[in-house]
């Protein structure tokens, strides 16, 4: 048992890490699937997309012949269209919502439509949103996330000029770092991000950290407002013996290195434990599997009915062969040699509804032991505590407070996404970062 | 089970859906291939002097998605020598003596071309004639065809001229080229036509390619106004249907319906509204001769759920049922209702009704599902919100008489009841 890189082949890799929801292979399946939509009038998919995407206006674009109008209509809404349409639990969103469920019929594949057409865009590199005269005015914006993005993007088309500060070397935040492998890749991250400053007016400056590189003051003076999309920090610590030894890492370093270097240089262990059941944890579990991982044992302190991930999420896992084990929470890792050897979990049972509103797991006093060399804590990620707990920004348990109009307790700083909202999903701070930028265009008053 | 058995003019065949002339039914080739699917019998493609076609041919209409709503074509009458057809129907029907041969004609314009090609015709045994007065593109240019059709005294006339060498049942096939069928059609009943058919194809340009921005179909950068055929044209062909059927003159000769059917349920509405038998053309351009097996089957189950044995047991049984506006019952007046089990909130019924209608939906918001219902007192009863809903039984109609008697508009006029004031 070792914790080792390079333990499939290239192109098992390759194959591997291939995306997850693949396209349309012609045009005719998308023009199929459009002509199925029955074009809803105030469209329950439209009312579940966060951004607000005019659903059956680019489906019936599709079908029309439209194709740009369609992407049009996508990019109104979401300028990160393309990026959602590989990444969002469309499941509880868009197609959890359309009409075709309540008949027990498959959904329209809304996402897959909204990939074919906005791909199609940036790809031809369409120049479908025109950004206005420059109106000399200046924001900034912290953090080169969906929520900073999105910000950035929507104020440009207004005629502001925007720095973007990034203390990453990429743009794109988690969508760049963050995001399955199999979901998105770094070329597209890169083409996406180009695609939304090519209306000009966006400069994006990498390597430039607020705390460190620059502070607020600053930004506030050189600044007509300051935009705040700096996301969320590490994963919460499971504060048991053990958490010190070599092999248990934080799932969010573990993608990191996932998505910043060849797969076969990223080592895991033959016999993985990952500690959660959100979106994270299911990434950790099914891309160590994808890895080369013998076994991958999922660990979950409630019942599948109260699991962060969705169903099809889950799937997934299951489908990768990830076992799940529900009902039972991390209790001490025990070592050799300084590095894991085995993981003790407390059994676990549902006592009354928490805070959540869910189930709460209680202990039952029995435990059980797995033999493992990794441990991944996937356990929900912490907010920047220590960044804004120095600053005078307003925040609660580390996430900034923001009033109805984005505007944090500092009059001129703006904030979403994220680091706002604890970590939700890319479409939520893209939203934010839209509703950011309107609040700045009144604020500077354009 | 029922018997589909059929004999139209005398012409027997096993089942009452005949090909209509056209490709399906130009050479040997096809009509034993259709034979050997089971259709009942040919009006064998249009002979006259031989032609020449061109290339392309046919035109479609698309509609979300559905291909080929319409069709269209700018084809003319045989383009192969008339012995060789001639042959070749003695062929096929020493082959298939149970099938009905009927063979479509269009002479040049004048007594001895008519007379020479019946009689030619007749000799090959065939059962039947079909005059072609409605071919409407190429044909018309010559002086035949549908200008034939659409002038009752040159069509009574040719009609004579045939009449006085047929020894078989002559049916005149009717172009829908004219604002009425009926002068038309009493004249070549007057002129003793023995049976009717119809219709023939509508003039039409079925659309333009967007680039070249020439129309379909492209004849190297031009087109010409194409006939139009196919599920489309169906309406169309049931309302001329009718008015034959109504006229107490062409009432007098049976009709064989023909326009647009694809299915048996399209089948069964032609002979509800008196059609005696049927002919297919576009359907069989689109998927071939086997779909005869489920139009006589559907309409064999269709007929054993409803007792009827015969196809002359239900033949015209819906013409009582198309009035005149004037003796309609404006007492009469149903409400929507929508079943709130089945709806699945798509709103496409309160958005018509309250953008093109009578704003008699009620929308209550939900996330994300919405809430529908009928403001009873406010709906018409014109039927938009159920025929846009596509949950079938979702809305019904349900009666809500204004009056208890029969009242038509004649008497609403005369008892001077008012009309809305708003
Ligand atoms: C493992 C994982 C998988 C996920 N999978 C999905 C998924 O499949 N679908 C989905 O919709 N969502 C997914 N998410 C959530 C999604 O990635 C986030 O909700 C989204 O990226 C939030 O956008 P943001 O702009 O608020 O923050 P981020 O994407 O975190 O961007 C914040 C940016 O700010 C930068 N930054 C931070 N501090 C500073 C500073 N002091 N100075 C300068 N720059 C700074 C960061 O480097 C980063 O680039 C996943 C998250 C994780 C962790
Ligand atoms: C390509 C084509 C060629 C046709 N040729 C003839 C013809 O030669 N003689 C004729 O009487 N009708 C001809 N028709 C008309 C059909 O017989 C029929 O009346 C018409 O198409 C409507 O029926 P449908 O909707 O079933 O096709 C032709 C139709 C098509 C599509
Ligand atoms: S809910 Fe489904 S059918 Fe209705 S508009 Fe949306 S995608 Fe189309
Ligand atoms: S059209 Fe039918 S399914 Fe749609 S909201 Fe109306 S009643 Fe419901």
């Amino acid at each position: 048992m070792a914790i080792e890189s390079n333990r499939l082949s290239e192109e098992v890799l390759k194959d591997f890490f291939s995306d997850i929801h693949p396209p349309f292979e012609y045009d005719e399946g998308a023009v199929i699937e459009a002509n199925r939509c029955i074009n809803c009038y105030d469209a329950p998919c439209t009312k579940l997309c966060p951004t607000h995407i005019d659903v059956p206006l680019f489906i019936k674009q599709i079908s029309s012949g439209n194709i740009k109008g369609s992407a049009r209509t996508i990019f109104l809404s979401n300028i990160m269209g393309t990026g959602c349409s590989k990444v969002c639990p469309v499941e509880k969103l868009c197609e959890g919502a359309c009409v075709f469920n309540l008949l027990k019929e498959e959904p329209v594949p809304i996402a897959k439509l909204q990939r074919y057409s906005t791909e199609k865009a940036l790809k031809e590199k369409w120049n479908l949103l025109i950004r206005k005269e420059s109106t000399g005015k200046k924001v900034a914006v912290v953090g080169a996330g969906p929520a900073g993005l999105a910000c950035a993007h929507e104020l440009s088309l207004n005629g502001v000029d925007v720095t973007v500060f990034e203390k990453e070397e990429k743009p794109g935040g988690l969508m760049t770092y963050g995001i399955a492998a199999y979901k998105v890749t770094p070329e597209f991250c890169k083409e996406e991000v180009d695609y939304i400053t090519a209306i000009g007016g966006i400069e994006i400056r990498t390597g430039i950290t607020l705390g460190k590189d620059i502070t607020l003051r600053e930004l506030r003076e050189k600044f007509d407002a300051v935009f705040l999309g700096i996301g969320v920090g590490k994963t919460r610590g499971l504060k048991i013996p053990g958490e010190e030894l070599e092999g248990v890492v934080d799932a969010i370093n573990f993608i990191y290195n996932l998505r910043t270097s060849d797969y076969s240089k990223v080592a895991v262990g033959d016999k993985v434990a990952v500690i959660g059941m959100g979106m994270t944890a299911i990434d950790a579990a099914t891309q160590s599997k994808r890895l080369g991982a013998k076994e991958v044992t999922m660990i979950y302190r409630r019942s599948e009915n109260e699991k962060p991930c969705t169903d099809s999420q889950l799937d997934i896992a299951r489908l990768d062969g990830c076992h799940i084990i529900w009902l039972a929470a991390p209790k001490e890792i025990i070592g050799e040699n300084g590095k894991v050897k085995k993981l003790v979990c407390n059994k676990m049972k549902l006592g009354d509804i928490d805070s959540s509103g869910r189930l709460s797991p209680v202990e039952t006093g029995e435990t059980f032991t797995l033999e493992v060399d990794m441990v991944i804590k996937a356990t929900g990620q912490l907010p920047y505590e220590e960044l804004i707990g120095k600053s005078s920004i307003r925040a609660r348990e580390g996430k900034i407070v923001i009033s109805e109009n984005s505007e944090t307790n500092i009059p001129g700083v703006f904030a979403g996404g994220d680091a706002v909202n604890g970590g939700k999903e890319v479409v939520n701070a893209v939203q934010d970062g839209k509703n950011g930028a309107k609040a700045i265009l009144t604020y500077i008053g354009i | 089970m029922a018997n589909l058995q059929s004999s139209f003019l005398g012409i027997k065949s096993p089942n009452p859906f005949w090909l209509a002339s056209g490709p399906p039914t130009d050479k040997i080739t096809n009509v034993i291939r259709a034979f050997e699917a089971g259709w009942g019998g040919v009006v064998w493609k249009t002979l006259g002097t031989q032609i020449k076609n061109v290339s392309s041919r046919y035109s479609a209409l698309n509609l979300n998605g559905k291909k080929i709503a319409g069709f269209n074509n700018i084809e003319l009458i045989s383009d192969r020598p008339l012995d060789l057809n001639l042959q070749e129907i003695t062929e096929v029907m020493r082959l298939f003596p149970d099938r009905a041969m009927v063979v479509s004609l269009m002479a040049d314009n004048d007594r001895n071309s008519w007379h020479e090609l019946v009689k030619k015709v007749q000799d090959t045994g065939a059962h039947g004639l079909e005059l072609n007065f409605g071919c409407p593109h190429g044909m018309v240019e010559r002086g035949m065809g549908a200008t034939v059709g659409q002038d009752p005294e040159i069509a009574g006339m040719i009609v004579e001229w045939v009449m006085e060498v047929a020894e078989i049942p002559v049916i005149t096939k009717l172009t829908p080229n004219v604002h009425s069928v009926v002068p038309v059609g009493r004249a070549v009943v007057e002129a003793g036509s023995n049976g009717l058919s119809l219709i023939n194809t509508i003039q039409s340009v079925t659309g333009i390619d967007l680039d070249t921005l020439v129309p379909n179909p492209n004849v190297a950068g031009k087109s010409v106004f194409g006939g139009y055929c196919g599920p489309a044209v169906k309406p169309i062909a049931l309302k001329f249907i009718t008015t034959l059927a109504q006229d107490e003159i062409t009432c007098r000769i049976p009709i064989s319906g023909i326009g647009g059917i694809t299915t048996w349920k399209d089948a069964v509405e032609f002979i509800l509204l008196g059609s005696g038998n049927l002919q297919v053309c576009t359907a069989v351009m689109l998927s071939g001769f086997r779909i005869i097996r489920d139009l006589c089957d559907g309409m064999n189950n269709w007929m054993d759920e409803k007792g009827y044995q015969n196809v002359a047991d239900f033949t015209g049984l819906s013409l009582p049922k198309l009035t005149k506006w004037e003796e309609l019952d404006i007492n009469y007046h149903i409400v929507a209702r929508i079943n709130q089990e089945k709806c699945i909130h798509c709103g496409l019924c309160y958005i018509v009704c309250e953008d093109t209608s009578h704003q008699s939906i009620f929308k209550e918001d939900g996330h994300p599902y919405n809430t529908y219902k009928i403001k009873e007192e406010e709906c018409v009863g014109c039927n938009l919100c159920k025929i846009v809903c596509p949950v079938d039984g979702c809305i019904t109609m349900n009666e809500q008489r204004k009056g208890a008697d029969y009242l038509n508009w004649k008497e609403f006029q005369r008892m001077g009841l008012p009309l809305n004031n708003h």
